[in-house]
């Protein structure tokens, strides 16, 4: 057991999964010899030599095509996009060819891989190094979100979706790299994917949140506790699939929701989560769903602090539902 | 052949010496066997059996007679769509021929000839076109897009280009596993515009990538001519732009393109990285059955073309050779139609695909979310009894 960062844990997945599975192989931008951008990567290229740790032409889009065709060929494909918000010259790739190709192929053909991205504001990135756009992925079959919040999930979810069958896209929360630490455990384990974690238990209020957003629902709760709100923060963990059955059985406990994300309101998958709560169990509910999320604007630099959602505009919102 | 990194210019350009034929519609700079009475330049002329040989201009005949059936079966209405071949048939089974069983195919949807040559069942194939339950993609996919997993034949996707990335990928695999399967791509003259070859071609330069790029440049990207589409004329030139090399030929010369192909899977099998073939040739049908290429063909570079059939020349080089006679065409012309006429048998009346298989393979796995979706559908299905589809023709 180790205490490592976020961003630590993510090394240490990938250093142990690899040194366990010989088809795992990394590639992307500046991921060999400098060891990432942000250092996810640092020293494995060495460990494991330049045909397994890539560094590659930028071009996001040849980074997942190429994963496609190695993990078609059996190999298991860890691509690595350097940045969320450079990832749409990839869209193509991701949604039309990574995602369908199991279902196109009737099952003949299939490219299970993991694309890590860092995504989300509150590092002074301003628009093109902030975002964080989830639902556009969440809406397309075949492919899985997974985001984590903390070390220990980040190992163990990432090896799961490096053993997964299916492409998963895994998204890191930037903002929480080197700000969060925790215990993890050496070797190998797995988290499962598609099951969410409720990581404060309460019962006034549930907050659904995942990644960065995670950490300020639990800032939020401390708020709102002397205010008169018992929260109940569940971390996702994983967008698709979704866990419904701990969404559900928490709101109906509660019968007050607030979901929180950093994403821009508009289509954002705080819209699936409110829908299907409404669908699935609106009798239970005490007052109007809210979601706390971020602005239909393009993601600013200078007031970034002012668009992203904190634990002040989540209490608030907390107290809305708790007071209607 | 590929030795330059500077195209085919110089070493490739003399290469028919027979001055007794026709001048030719083809470009100069194109490597040719054949020249246009089609005398093979027997410098140049492949060592190939006359089983091999044969087997290869079967495959010519039965991809034309395939796809001639298909055109048909969408004029008579009994398929939503098709997608022809016809003067590309060198070009397909050419370079076919030259690969190994073990190597990885990612072809464009006009590469029937290539799926037949690897062995694809044309009861499967013709199953794709009706898309019912006996289609390996169970009815997902539109006609003509084939896949076939054990013949390491990649499943067709209609996005233009998708498939030359992916296919450095997985001729990258072998090379990282030090196997020696080479991965070969189609696409076509359209295709060369798109960032996916320009990726393809880009990572499998720098890597030295196990990978031969079939460009099948029959001028026109549906009504697009080349001429539209790139300002260079010869698309062989961009081969050199990512240190690839590149060799243009004769693509309605099947032992030219035999001969290229042969060289560059060599190549790659041997870690010498991937090459470019550029097989010019023209499109000789529609883009699809929903296209009327009247509004935009030159009628002019048509005929001409239709003097090089490629069929017709492979057809005369084996006479010539006493390999085959009218009584053999005429013999393997029935036997066709009659293999096609079985498989349509065996094919066309099987029923669509279950409902059920809407949510299959969606993932390994069926999540819960699909399962109920997947059950709420079945009970809707039992309560109104039937779905009426209301589709309209296909415009492209």
């Amino acid at each position: 057991m180790a205490t490592l960062t976020l961003l630590q844990a993510v090394r240490d997945a990938l250093l142990t999964e690899m040194g366990l599975d010989p088809r795992v192989v990394l590639m992307g931008e500046d991921v060999g010899h400098s060891g990432g951008v942000f250092r996810a990567t640092e020293g494995l290229q060495k460990e494991f030599g330049e045909e397994r740790v890539m560094d590659t032409p930028l071009a996001e889009s040849g980074i997942i095509g190429m994963a496609m065709g190695m993990a078609v060929n059996g190999l298991r494909p860890v691509p690595e996009i350097q940045f969320m918000d450079f990832i749409y010259p990839a869209f193509d790739e991701i949604v039309s060819e990574v995602a369908k190709l199991r279902y196109r192929s009737g099952g003949g053909f299939t490219c299970p891989m993991v694309i890590r991205t860092p995504y989300g504001g509150g590092i002074r990135g301003g628009h093109y190094h902030s975002q964080s756009t989830e639902a556009y992925f969440c809406h397309t079959a075949g492919l899985k979100v997974v985001i984590p919040s903390n070390p220990y999930d980040t190992k163990g979810l990432l090896i799961a979706a490096i053993r997964d069958e299916d492409p998963v896209l895994f998204m890191e929360p930037k903002k929480l790299y080197r700000s969060v630490k925790g215990e993890v455990p050496d070797g190998a384990y797995t988290v499962e994917i598609g099951k969410a974690n409720v990581v404060r238990q309460g019962k006034d209020v549930t907050l659904l949140a995942w990644g960065a957003m995670v950490p300020v629902c639990l800032e939020a709760a401390t708020l709102s506790a002397p205010r008169g709100a018992d929260c109940e923060v569940i971390d996702l963990r994983s967008l698709v699939p979704l866990d419904e059955d701990r969404i559900l059985e928490s709101v109906k406990k509660t019968g007050r929701v607030v979901i929180v994300h950093e994403a821009q309101r508009t289509g954002g998958f705080g819209a699936e989560l409110s829908a299907i709560i409404a669908e699935e169990a609106i009798e239970y509910l005490e007052a109007p769903i809210v979601r706390v999320t971020g602005l239909d604007t393009p993601f600013p630099y200078t007031l970034e602090h002012v668009y992203m959602p904190d634990a002040e505009r989540v209490a608030l919102a907390v107290g809305k539902v708790k007071n209607f | 052949m590929f030795e330059t990194n500077q195209t085919t210019e110089g070493a490739l350009k003399k290469t028919s010496s027979n001055k007794k034929a026709p001048p030719s519609i083809l470009r100069e700079d194109a490597f040719r066997i054949l020249d246009e009475n089609n005398v093979a330049d027997a410098k140049r002329e492949p060592s190939l059996s006359k089983a091999e040989l044969l087997k290869m201009y079967r495959n010519m005949a039965l991809t034309r007679a395939f796809d001639e059936r298909g055109m048909m079966l969408q004029r008579q209405g009994r398929i939503g769509f098709y997608v022809p071949s016809f003067g590309q048939e060198a070009i397909q089974t050419g370079t076919a021929a030259a690969l190994k069983d073990t190597d990885w195919v990612f072809p464009s949807y006009r590469e029937p000839g290539v799926f037949i040559y690897r062995g694809a069942s044309l009861t499967r194939m013709l199953c794709n076109l009706w898309g019912n339950s006996g289609d390996i993609a169970k009815g997902r996919q539109m006609p003509v897009h084939y896949s076939f997993a054990p013949q390491r034949l990649f499943s067709v996707s209609s996005p233009i280009a998708t498939q030359v990335i992916q296919a450095v990928g997985a001729s990258m695999a072998s090379k990282i596993r030090k196997e020696s399967e080479v991965a070969i791509t189609y696409f076509g003259d359209g295709a060369t515009s798109e960032n996916d070859f320009h990726t393809g071609m880009t990572f499998a330069g720098v890597y030295k990538a196990p990978t031969v790029f079939i460009c099948t440049n029959n001028q026109y990207a549906i009504s697009v001519p080349l001429s539209k589409q790139c300002a260079m004329p010869h698309l062989v030139q961009k081969a050199a732009g990512y240190g690839i090399p590149g060799i243009a030929v004769d693509g309605n010369d099947i032992l030219a393109v035999y001969v290229a192909t042969k060289e560059a899977v060599e190549r790659a099998r041997r870690g010498e990285g991937p090459s470019f073939i550029e097989c010019v040739t023209l499109r000789m049908g529609p883009h699809s059955s929903s296209d009327d290429p009247s509004r935009y063909r030159d009628e002019a570079l048509f005929e001409a073309w239709k003097k090089r059939d490629p069929i017709q020349r492979f057809k005369q080089y084996l006479s010539d050779k006493k390999m085959w006679g009218d009584a053999d065409e005429a013999a393997l012309q029935e036997e066709h139609k009659q293999l096609i006429a079985d498989a349509i048998a065996e094919a066309e009346p099987m029923p669509p695909p279950g409902l059920d298989t809407l949510f299959e393979d969606v993932y390994a796995e069926m999540p819960a979310s699909l399962r109920k979706q997947k059950d709420a559908l079945i009970k809707e299905g039992e309560l109104r009894g039937k779905f009426v589809n209301t589709s309209e023709a296909f415009p492209l």
